[in-house]
């Protein structure tokens, strides 16, 4: 995968299992979000395939992707909310174009959606009247409205204070138990994937190492440990 | 050879550019002829690009008029023809200035603010979050603001007419003295409503075409930073500017519009 000039990464090879939350990791400009977007067919590889959900998507078109969309959802990194409309609208809009729901089923949906995230009574308000912290919540029921097969969250705790990533790992957490979707969440956040992962795929510069975190905690492979120690992870899980 | 090489480059990505600018207005096309029309959408821009700019093109009308009027009547008096006023200022504005100072106008205020609205989606994800629901950015975002120039276009041009010509009559019959009688009747026996009337409304389309095509376009493909945004305004009102100065030319020169 590259843009332009700069190589992305090359024979790069992960699987994602389905109906466990896998957490992408890596260094800054490894490709992590790229990885995500290739999944979500936002970006073509230039060579390879891309298999979601037992569709091959390298080789469909934009039109024909739409339908293979229709089992994503996706939470980015800093909430892509449509900024003319409420909170509200932004969570019914997907309903009203994919659905022919009653305004009430939807409503219900919305709301329904909006607790899941733990969010009540901002139904009126705007994505810039939001919290940082409120804007990924919202990203996340937006997301997991359509009650998809797979979840795509980019970088779902940056910028967020230490309480507000508990509180979103566990949401996380609660909606991969509740919908049983594939979870592939990016991040660089080590702590927090350690405690949420079931899968982890480490994007390193010559390659991609996978594994559940129990395995890449006791792994010898000195990439891997020295990629974990910088957050004092592997050192932890040795001693 | 550096020249030589940005040359071909700049012509490569001109072509690019125009390839590229092809296959958006067919999309725009397919998208405002299938389901679902987007009527709603449709009509808030109308309101924001047509309704919005009404204050703007009313304005400038209406000094356009009168200053056309004051030149005018200055050159006519010296042959003693100042009666024919209001058929100078009346086929300038009907089959030129009307058009194509609407169009520039309109691509100042509107054309750059479609822009920098679809270009800022571009650069906070909204337009990938919308593929991501399954939902084309160009039937959604595009197709509506590029239907609502071309159909606000004309009507804005007629109002700048309207505006012109009573700015025209103000200053000639109530500056210059010129008879108010003579102002209309002259007005009435040069403007033929097919050749004058319709062609200026068919040039304004054409120019609303132009404009909306170029904005929805530019906002599309803006590199999706702060600066790119920026740069994807300004290509806007330079590019749709100049476009519209070069059709302008040709639809006189090849319709005699």
């Amino acid at each position: 995968m590259a843009f332009g000039q700069r190589v992305v990464f090359r024979d790069l090879s992960c699987r994602f299992p389905r109906g466990r939350v896998s957490v992408i990791l890596g260094g800054s400009g490894s490709g992590k979000s790229t990885l995500l977007r290739l999944i979500g067919g936002l970006v073509r590889p230039q060579a390879g395939s891309i298999v979601v959900d037992g569709d091959e998507i390298t080789t469909l078109s934009e039109r024909q992707m739409y339908a293979v969309r229709r089992k994503l959802g996706m939470m980015f990194q800093d909430g892509a909310l449509l900024d003319s409309l409420t909170v509200f609208e932004n969570l019914a809009f997907p309903l009203r174009e994919h659905t022919t729901m009653s305004e009430r089923e939807i409503a219900a949906a919305v709301h329904e959606s909006l607790a899941a995230v733990g969010l009540s009574n901002v139904d009126d308000l705007l994505p810039n009247q939001l919290s940082g912290g409120m804007v990924k919540r919202v990203s996340l029921a937006r997301a997991i409205i359509m009650k998809p097969v797979i979840l795509l969250c980019d970088e779902p705790f940056s910028g967020l204070d230490p309480l507000s990533v508990k509180l979103v790992e566990g949401l996380l957490v609660h909606v991969n138990r509740q919908l049983q979707a594939t979870m592939i969440i990016v991040s660089h956040h080590i702590a927090s994937t350690m405690r949420i992962a079931d899968h982890v795929v480490l994007l390193l510069p010559d390659g991609a190492v996978e594994g559940s975190p129990a395995e890449l905690r006791r792994t010898t492979d000195p990439r891997v440990a020295g990629f974990l120690d910088e957050d004092g992870v592997a050192a932890e899980a040795r001693a | 050879m550096t020249a030589l090489a940005d040359l071909g480059f700049a012509a490569v990505r001109f072509v690019t550019d125009l390839g590229g600018l092809a296959r958006f207005a067919a999309q725009i096309g397919r998208a405002a002829l299938a389901p679902p029309l987007r009527v709603r959408l449709f009509v808030d821009e109308l309101f924001k690009l047509g309704v919005l700019s009404l204050v703007i093109i009313c304005v400038c009308g209406l000094a356009v008029g009168m200053v056309l009027s004051l030149q005018g009547y200055n050159t006519l008096v010296r042959f003693g023809a100042e009666q024919s006023l209001g058929a100078v200022v009346g086929l300038s504005l009907i089959r030129e200035l009307g058009p194509v100072l609407t169009a520039l106008l309109a691509t100042g205020r509107a054309g750059s603010a479609t822009t920098a609205e679809i270009g800022t989606m571009v650069a906070t994800e909204q337009l990938d979050a919308l593929r991501m629901m399954s939902v084309d950015p160009i039937d959604l975002v595009a197709t509506p603001r590029a239907l609502a120039m071309t159909a606000v276009m004309p009507l804005l041009s007629a109002l700048f007419i309207v505006c012109g010509l009573f700015g025209g009559y103000l200053v000639g019959v109530g500056l210059m003295g010129v008879d108010a009688g003579s102002y209309m009747s002259s007005l009435e026996a040069a403007v033929d409503f097919h050749d004058d009337v319709l062609g200026s409304l068919l040039k304004a389309l054409i120019f609303g075409v132009l404009v909306g095509l170029i904005a929805t376009y530019r906002g599309h493909t803006t590199a999706p930073t702060s600066a790119g945004v920026g740069a994807a305004t300004t290509s806007t009102v330079v590019v749709a500017s100049v476009s519209i100065l070069i059709f302008d030319y040709f639809i006189t020169a090849l319709w005699g519009v």
